[in-house]
């Protein structure tokens, strides 16, 4: 028996809106089941690892809160990846952005006023551009690999961030421990819910998603960046500037995961500390296929993508179950939803017949317990 | 294929019969226990420093019963996560919250402000507030001691550790094994790698490693995995392991580790809670509280150094032996504690200079 993916020729458009709400109910059937294994009450745990993270005003914040930097970096990336530009690299860009928007704001720690915040926060940008230049500026005049580029990059700047915290950005009074002073008010983004962690920073993703649409759907730019992603050939027999598209899809992504890191340091955390992200270029680049590289798509799974952190987190609390757990539950959810997206494409084929291949050379050497095995 | 699915398939049953075990407990209980929540860097595992807090939460569970009920959240990220870890957990009806990672520091006073009637203790920081207290142990006492096991199981009189940050923490155990191993074999020198992270198994090793080919015949660390004692089985050199008991990583190797004990001290907080006479301070706690303690030694440290190491061990116990008393000098030779004198507990917390011993320049 053989079993093979075919490509469909025809893909159903109900399906494309379906499969996501399949693989939401095969994920609960099974996590479902998978609780029940556990000794917990099913519905009880659904309840905890889904409804509970948005059941309150203070929740939903927080939800938005950790879904956005993650929507900002994926926002950047799927303009890359629609130009088969693959930057792998938000996550350096973004911890670069967060460096330097924290020199920014430690350099104008005595400062007050309106502009002290604007100014940190191009500062941080300037900080994700400048190393998403790096893979650009490779790749237009070396023809170097972005994918190998841009990782090797997110180690440099990791390191890079971690001497400084460890060194000349460390609060002096902090008894050498790797953290900076603590920003001021002036420095900080701004609550927008009071009682919770909801910043200013969290509006930005938002504005990212209509940014992206518009320069996807309505500017030359956007049409450019989807022929040179289509086929190179013709993008270059169109006369698109190649090397020029790099440079601007590059150094957008990278303003944009500057963006998402500045954000942090400015927002929920406060100062500079050694771990300012949990890998949310990582998880950007899973939010960015999730999302179907569309922005309203990708706002969804950074949604989703921050409700299962925070429901994995819950069941932990609430319910006892170990991280362990949670874990399969989330890979399951993300398992489903690829599941159902090759079902769309491909249908699968079985052979009942093995290849004939094979058949030749049994009946060349014709081991028997071979072929019972078979 | 078949045996993953059936070693899967064991795990999940073994995991819900524990939470089954866990939530008969929970029904036994005739009042309201005392609810105690964990915060945890790492997963919980089966050695390092999130393993020695679990056991200690679980020792306290021992200890109080049914007084108590303990939760736990493994891997919460230093940076934007922990606030809101530590904020459901105080939501969560938890009125005892350890939070037991250096980075946690301010996200933990954030919360404690908007919490005032939860208690929080906060493992290894500085700052403190009216229901923030720290806590930490003399773990210099144990480095002290494990430096001289080295110092007398040592041939090339080369000892290797394998450094995490140079904070005054890593510094100070570099520091008290270097004085340990001295005050028993003086030609004992220490090499220090350092890697830039708490954890990181290959680099561990590989830092390991690195020390070994130089000569190196005992390796130490200030880092989380037993990545060093695996490599230094594999090299067949001796090593000494650190956060608890690593034997089972390297049971040729590893002679003996400092371990936390930080059980006595959860169970001591909670009982104070429960009687309501928690107050905010900074613990420090010794060999002379049961703070620490040492692995039992691996088979090939000899009678005679048992000996010495053990008794060494009950003076300082008994606040005879102090491991920072002078005379000590630093590296170019100049004396830093004049003779007879002790370091106070601020000169040891700033600590930024090697002593004399250790090779290397201190990263600045």
């Amino acid at each position: 028996m053989r079993i093979k993916l075919e490509a469909r020729g025809q893909q159903s458009k109900l399906m494309s809106y379906a499969s996501p709400i399949l693989a939401a109910l095969l994920t609960l059937i099974c996590g479902a089941f998978l609780f029940w294994m556990l000794g917990k009450s099913p519905m009880q745990a659904l309840h905890t690892f889904l409804i509970m993270p948005i059941s309150d005003p203070y929740r939903i914040a927080e939800l938005l809160v950790k879904a956005g930097p993650i929507v900002l970096c994926a926002m950047g990336l799927s303009i890359c990846f629609r130009a088969n530009i693959w930057n792998i690299g938000a996550e350096g860009q973004l911890l670069m952005g967060g460096l330097v928007g924290s020199c920014a704001a430690l350099a104008l720690l005595d400062s007050q006023g309106i502009w002290v915040l604007p100014l940190i926060l191009v500062a941080g940008i300037l900080g994700g551009m400048a190393w998403a230049a790096i893979p650009a500026f490779l790749k237009n005049y070396f023809n170097t690999n972005e994918i190998l580029s841009t990782i090797m990059l997110n180690y440099i700047s990791l390191n890079i961030l971690l001497h400084g915290v460890h060194g000349p950005l460390k609060d002096p009074n902090g008894f050498n421990f790797p953290e900076s002073a603590l920003f001021s008010d002036w420095q900080t983004m701004p609550i927008l819910l009071e009682g919770t962690r909801l910043h200013l920073g969290v509006s930005f993703a938002l504005l990212a998603m209509v940014g992206v649409w518009v320069l996807m759907s309505k500017t030359f730019i956007g049409f450019q960046i989807k022929v040179l992603g289509g086929d190179e050939r013709s993008a270059h027999f169109a006369g698109f500037k190649h090397k020029r598209l790099v440079w601007f899809c590059l150094l957008l992504c990278g303003g944009l995961a500057g963006l998402a890191g500045v954000g942090e340091v400015t927002g929920p955390i406060g100062q500079l500390v050694p771990n300012i992200s949990p890998g949310y270029g990582y998880a950007a680049i899973i939010v960015a296929f999730l999302g179907r590289l569309h922005p309203l798509g990708i706002l969804f799974a950074g949604l989703l993508m921050a409700l299962l952190y925070m429901g994995g987190e819950m069941v932990q609390i609430h319910l006892d179950l170990p991280l362990a757990v949670t874990g399969v539950f989330q890979g399951m959810l993300l398992l489903f939803l690829l599941i159902c997206d090759v079902l769309i494409g491909y249908r699968i084929i079985v052979h009942k017949s093995a290849p004939k291949i094979v058949k030749q050379s049994l009946s060349i050497e014709p081991p028997a317990v071979a072929i019972e095995g078979k | 294929m078949f045996a993953i699915r059936k070693y899967c398939l064991f795990k999940v049953l073994i995991v819900g019969l524990l939470s089954l075990g866990f939530s008969t407990i929970a029904l036994a209980k005739n009042h309201d226990p005392l609810k105690v929540a964990f915060v945890y860097v790492g997963p919980t595992g089966d050695a390092g420093w999130t393993y020695a807090h679990d056991e200690a939460r679980k020792y306290m569970v021992e200890q109080l019963g049914e007084k108590v009920k303990t939760t736990y959240v493994e891997n919460v990220a230093e940076g934007a996560d922990a606030e809101r870890v530590i904020t459901e957990l105080a939501r969560a009806g938890n009125k005892l919250i350890f939070t037991t990672s250096f980075g946690y520091m301010n996200p933990t006073l954030k919360v404690a402000k908007k919490f005032p009637d939860v208690k929080f203790e906060h493992a290894s920081g500085y700052k403190r507030s009216k229901n923030v207290g720290t806590y930490f142990d003399r773990v210099y006492q144990g480095r002290y001691l494990t430096g001289m096991v080295a110092g007398l199981m040592t041939k090339s009189n080369l000892l290797g550790y394998v450094g995490s940050f140079p904070i005054p923490e890593v510094i100070r155990g570099i520091n008290a094994f270097t004085l340990g191993a001295r005050a028993v074999n003086p030609k004992a020198e220490v090499k220090v790698v350092w890697v830039s992270s708490w954890y990181d198994p290959g680099k561990e090793s590989e830092a390991a490693n690195t020390m070994i080919n130089m000569g190196v015949d005992v390796v130490t660390q200030h880092t989380d995995s037993p990545g060093p004692i695996n490599a230094a089985e594999k090299k067949g050199v001796y090593a000494v392991g650190y956060h608890s008991d690593m034997a089972v990583y390297g049971p040729k190797a590893h002679l003996t580790a400092t371990e936390h004990n930080w059980g006595p001290l959860y169970t001591a907080k909670a009982q104070a809670v429960l009687d309501g006479t928690w107050k905010s301070e900074d613990v420090w706690g010794g060999l002379s509280d049961n703070a620490l303690d040492l692995a039992p030694y691996n088979k090939a440290v000899p009678k005679h150094v048992r000996a010495i190491v053990d008794q060494s061990k009950s003076l300082i116990a008994e606040g005879k032996l102090h491991p920072f008393v002078g005379p000590i000098k630093d590296q170019s030779g100049e004396i830093k504690v004049p003779k007879g004198q002790r370091m106070s507990d601020s000169e040891m917390l700033g600590m930024k200079w090697y002593v004399e011993g250790v090779q290397g320049k201190l990263p600045k």
